[in-house]
């Protein structure tokens, strides 16, 4: 029998406000790996975590999480996540933020400090998450993603505004995750991420242009730079 | 529920509220500092003999009034923060229940209120000599369920505000026309029948009813009980409507 894979929508419809933002997207995401979510901003990558999430209603189509529809209880413990602008409470400290998230996922305070670790704000964990820096505040609410061991964890746009060191640091720890059985489904708008990832659903205007790998995507969008490639793909679906 | 999330949910909360200097004076000194204002307006009035001091009247009214105006503040604020920060949403994510998360606020803010209304209760008693006849100890306990009256009623509105200052708004909708029509000003008894109908539907009015029978008592009566079921029934009623309001899907 064939396992279910991590993530997999069918027709899937979203709109916001009577407006349609997701257009019958469909594909599937096996379990393991690294699935980049690219488009340019405003394309629904958003929307369509949030989708994964479970927090946004479905207008139509079906969308189901380790072969459940989004949103079950049972799968809050498995799915771990990072929202776009960083969801932490910045009157806390990095440690007791992640220490708050770790105690909803039953976890011990040895994972908080693990996942701080992994994040790499060991130093900073008794400093108040408002007192840092842009992209330190995300990195803690990436830990507090990071500190349930989920199966698939989704990942809103989590190396934005990071020093490059630290953005090569991170796609090596997701590698690493991936590497362990996780699933992560990583948005970014830099097409230069891509070539990291195992997968790739190119996103534009909430239609879903393809789902292929970053070798397939050079061979179609005829150009070894990505962000020249997705541009080769566009004209391909919509010639101008 | 689950009591390691509603443990680590209070905990939560406290500690937000540890990091926050205004809000803690707020809660413990305002109230006194508030009091004695009210004790040396009076301080100067001439009484009949036989009549109680006015002080006498009104303290116990504010003891009521202070907890359930700073803890429905204090809670819709933070609760629109927690709504408008996106932590809300990821919450809904995680396996937390909302009762934990609600009961989580309500515990915090209410250990908050005992402290607060301990404060208060033993300035008014020691300092100003308020003629409390009644159990200091029911004083506090009215104290903590208007407190939590306060809280549920403060996460409630939370959910028809976009922003702080809209939140802040419900104020004078809905917390001043209690303070108007509790007994504060006019003995609930001298009111015309409109108002003393619009009293008998608003909760404050029995956190001060039970207040004053304690006060004027030396034994706790059943008519102090029967106000207080009834702020108990009345809060239970506002948190489990504030759970529907906690949506975890949105369209």
């Amino acid at each position: 029998m064939e396992q279910s894979p991590a993530i997999e929508a069918k027709g899937l419809t979203v709109r916001l406000r009577r407006t349609e933002v997701l257009h019958e997207i469909s594909f599937r995401v096996p379990e393991g790996g690294v699935t980049g979510l690219l488009g340019p901003s405003g394309s629904g990558k958003s929307t369509l975590m949030r989708s994964v999430m479970g927090v946004q209603r479905i207008a139509s189509g079906t969308l189901h999480v380790l072969g459940r529809p989004a949103g079950t209880p049972a799968l809050r413990p498995l799915v771990g996540y990072m929202t776009q602008d960083a969801a932490v409470y910045g009157d806390l400290t990095v440690l007791d933020n992640v220490r708050y998230f770790a105690a909803l996922e039953r976890k011990s305070r040895g994972d908080a400090r693990e996942a701080i670790a992994a994040v790499g704000l060991t130093e900073f964990e008794k400093r108040k998450a408002v007192d840092l820096s842009g992209g330190q505040f995300s990195r803690v609410s990436l830990a507090c993603a990071l500190v349930g061991k989920p199966r698939v964890l989704v990942l809103d746009e989590p190396t934005v505004g990071l020093d490059p060191v630290l953005r090569v640091d991170l796609w090596e720890r997701f590698r690493a995750l991936a590497d362990q059985g996780t699933t992560l489904l990583v948005s970014s708008h830099v097409m230069e991420e891509a070539g990291r990832c195992d997968s790739l659903l190119l996103l534009r205007d909430g239609r879903l242009l393809a789902q292929l790998t970053p070798d397939e995507l050079r061979d179609r969008g005829k150009s070894q730079d990505l962000e020249q490639a997705f541009l080769g793909i566009i004209r391909e679906v919509q010639p101008v | 529920m689950n009591p390691r999330m509603l443990a680590a949910t209070t905990a939560r909360v406290l500690n937000q509220l540890r990091h926050d200097h205004r809000s803690i004076a707020m809660i413990l000194v305002v109230p006194s500092v508030l009091l004695a204002v009210v004790y040396w307006l009076f301080e100067n009035e001439t009484l009949p003999p036989g009549i109680p001091r006015t002080f006498d009247r009104i303290g116990p009214i504010m003891l009521a009034i202070f907890p359930f105006v700073i803890m429905f503040l204090i809670t819709s604020i933070t609760m629109l923060r927690e709504r408008t920060s996106g932590t809300l949403e990821r919450l809904m994510t995680t396996p937390i229940h909302k009762a934990d998360l609600l009961f989580g606020y309500g515990i915090a803010f209410a250990f908050m209120a005992a402290l607060q209304s301990a404060i208060a209760t033993g300035v008014a008693y020691w300092v100003f000599g308020l003629d409390i006849k009644g159990y200091g100890g029911l004083v506090v306990l009215v104290a903590v369920v208007n407190a939590v009256l306060g809280v549920s009623l403060g996460l409630f509105c939370s959910a028809f505000a976009r922003t702080e200052f809209q939140a802040v708004q419900f104020m004078p909708i809905v917390v001043i026309p209690q303070i108007l029509l509790c007994g504060l000003f006019v003995p609930r008894s001298q009111m015309n029948s409109v108002f003393q109908t619009l009293s008998d539907w608003m909760p404050l009015t029995y956190s001060v009813k039970a207040l004053q029978e304690i006060t004027a008592n030396v034994d706790a009566t059943s008519e102090m009980w029967r106000d207080l079921t009834i702020m108990a029934i009345v809060l239970l009623g506002l948190l489990a409507l504030s759970s529907f309001t906690l949506r975890r899907k949105s369209s």
